[in-house]
């Protein structure tokens, strides 16, 4: 869930219990002072009444509310003086504008005694009140259109204010997505007021400084490394190679070091492979040109063609188009060859090799052994599959590389038994 | 024939004088710039074996120094460094080939023959032992000037083997040659094993007076019946 719409989601939660808890209390203040003022009403009429009953005596005949506000009654005296002024809340039957007919109204009714000549009265005095009903409902509806209204200007506010506030760091944020520690040469920037971004921005600088720099250091140990082999390894080929040819050796010591000069090969080639991949990473090829990649499987495949034969595998190329790269040639014969040698070496006697080349991609699929290979690790170096401990396990890794160099995308599936490995170009 | 070897690495200069040594040429050293650059433009080489890296100096330096003499010596780089840029500007330069380290005496065979016959034969060039002859414009085989034929890599592993006569051929050594850089596998030699089978077939066939002989199980050898 998105920052933005989490925010959102807490913060209407909590506008709604804030406006809730508060209209309860605004509900309940609201009807004390309404109470209050219509009380002080009352008691105003109450003096009134009492001033004009003492000018005009007929009022006191006037003993129920048939159509006033108020009634008289005589009352003892002893009651008179045991009574004090009391407001109450109670229900009469009115007939408002609304009502069709006689309808039981809430009132407030002030209950009080008066001596008048020397008698005592009862008062009482009414006054309609609101209808805590209605005042309820349109507490309500009040408080909702005050609860829409925040939502309202919440997402406004958020998709307005808080985006662009938020707007350098969902920058830095794709910046990062994008960015590849060896191949990106632009440190990721957003440039913001921000103190907490900046700070972000700073941190993130910090350890990407850190890791190019890690990066550099282990590409040029490895390039180093692999580059100071080199004499050592020629040196020992080439004694070995002049002490064998020097006569007397029996047949146990020549296999024993014929076994030597063959792991000294593989230490030969796996060395070169990683210069060629660190070469390829630090992007020392830029003899960069049209290559047909149509040419290069022919050329491939007539390195192949014998040794195909001998194992009675079949190699077929279809063609629907010329497939040109912009690339360096070393490095398309490189992709090319390691991918159909893959194809023929890891297939079955009897087995076939099909390459299938249109405009934007190659494909190449073969039998082999029945069972995927792991996605996963199959591009990542010193990868090897079952039973073939011999390889250097490089060679897709550089298929990668150079795919990588030159944004090719590089794809395996395994579908009908078959190894399907794609190249496609953007 | 005089070759001069410019290498800096004592070891492999060791081993590689004493390698060509066997194949009868006459070995100079030059394990520095200034005394390379001495030699190179006192006297003359058929072939000039060069290291670019050097104490001193760049192996480069002095190439460009003996083409502007004028001289010709056949110069082969050799070099630690597989960088295509280093190779481009080599070749243009005027290096005539460029071998990465480590390589295979046998390839520094075939590769020192093939420089000093490219540069010394006039449009025709074939190498001929007994009663073969093998020719290297053409990609033709002829016995008793009969012609036999031969596939493209039975055709690589005879020229490879002339270069190489009466010297052990490993079988690394004749799958990388044959083959391109990156031969890991195993089953390569079951199929190099299987080519020099039929090769040995058609060369008894034809009654070559060559004969291509296992040593142990490291390689092979060619020789002179």
């Amino acid at each position: 869930m998105k920052l933005l719409n989490k925010s959102l989601l807490h913060l209407s939660l909590w506008m709604f219990m804030i406006i809730g808890v508060w209209s309860v209390f605004f509900y309940f203040n609201m009807l004390n002072e309404i109470k209050e003022s219509v009380d002080e009403g009352l008691e105003n009429y109450k003096r009134q009444i009492i001033y004009s009953v003492e000018k005009d005596p007929s009022l006191l005949k006037k003993t129920n509310f048939d159509e006033g506000f108020f009634a008289i009654r005589e009352l003892s005296e002893e009651k008179s003086l045991r009574g004090k002024d009391t407001y109450i809340d109670t229900l009469m039957y009115m007939q408002d504008a609304d009502d069709q007919e006689l309808e039981l109204e809430p009132v407030r009714l002030l209950a009080t005694a008066f001596k008048s000549n020397d008698r005592f009265y009862e008062l009482k005095i009414i006054n309609s009140m609101v209808e805590e009903d209605d005042l309820v409902k349109e507490l309500f509806r009040e408080a909702l259109v005050l609860y829409l209204v925040l939502i309202a200007a919440i997402i406004f506010i958020n998709s307005f204010i808080l985006k662009r506030l938020w707007k350098p760091f969902y920058l830095l944020l794709n910046q990062l997505k994008d960015y590849r520690v060896g191949s990106s040469d632009k440190l990721p920037q957003a440039p913001t007021n921000t103190k907490e971004f900046n700070d972000l921005q700073q941190a993130v600088t910090i350890l990407l400084q850190r890791t190019i720099e890690t990066y550099r250091q282990q590409k040029e140990f490895i390039g180093n490394a692999s580059h100071e082999l080199q004499t050592p390894l020629a040196i020992a080929t080439n004694k070995l190679e002049l002490f064998v040819e020097k006569a007397g050796l029996n047949a146990e010591q020549a296999g024993n070091i014929s076994e030597v000069l063959d792991i000294i090969g593989r230490m030969v080639r796996l060395n070169k492979s990683l210069l060629l991949l660190t070469k390829i990473e630090n992007r020392q090829f830029f003899n960069n040109r049209p290559v047909s990649l149509n040419k290069v499987v022919h050329q491939s495949i007539g390195d192949l063609e014998e040794l195909a034969a001998f194992r009675n595998i079949e190699i077929s190329v279809q063609e629907t188009a010329e497939m040109l790269v912009t690339a360096d040639n070393a490095l398309a014969q490189i992709v090319v060859s390691n991918l159909l040698r893959n194809a023929v070496f890891h297939n079955i006697n009897y087995g076939s090799v099909a390459v299938f080349i249109t405009e934007k991609s190659i494909q190449v699929v073969n039998t082999g052994i029945a069972q995927a290979l792991d996605h996963q690790k199959l591009f990542s170096r010193f990868y090897k599959s079952e039973g073939h401990s011999q390889g250097s396990g490089l060679g897709l890794a550089i298929v990668k590389a150079v795919c990588d160099l030159y944004g090719f995308s590089l794809q395996y599936h395994y579908d009908e038994k078959k190894h399907i490995f794609e190249v496609k170009s953007s | 024939m005089k070759i001069l070897i410019v290498e800096d690495e004592r070891e492999l200069l060791d081993a590689i004088s004493v390698s060509l040594k066997k194949e009868h040429f006459v070995i100079e050293n030059a394990t520095d710039f200034y005394t390379a650059h001495e030699k190179m433009l006192l006297y003359d080489y058929d072939c000039i074996l060069l290291d670019i890296m050097l104490p001193n100096g760049n192996g480069l330096q002095l190439l460009k120094h003996l083409k502007e003499t004028g001289k010709s010596g056949n110069v082969i780089i050799i070099s630690a460094k597989d960088s295509l840029d280093d190779k481009l500007k080599g070749l243009e330069l005027g290096a005539d080939d460029y071998l990465t380290k480590p390589f295979h005496i046998a390839e520094l065979n075939a590769r020192i023959k093939a420089v000093i016959r490219r540069n010394r034969s006039n449009g025709k060039d074939t190498v001929e032992v007994g009663n073969v002859a093998l020719d290297l414009n053409n990609r033709t085989f002829f016995v008793d000037k009969e012609a036999v034929a031969l596939n493209r890599k039975e055709f690589d592993i005879l020229n490879y083997f002339l270069f190489n006569k009466n010297r052990l051929v490993t079988k690394g050594a004749l799958a990388e040659h044959v083959w391109g850089d990156n031969i890991d596998q195993v089953d390569n030699f079951d199929f190099i094993y299987y080519q020099i089978k039929n090769l040995r077939k058609k060369l008894n066939q034809a009654n070559a007076e060559i004969e291509i002989e296992a040593v142990y199980g490291i390689g092979y050898k060619l020789i002179e019946k």
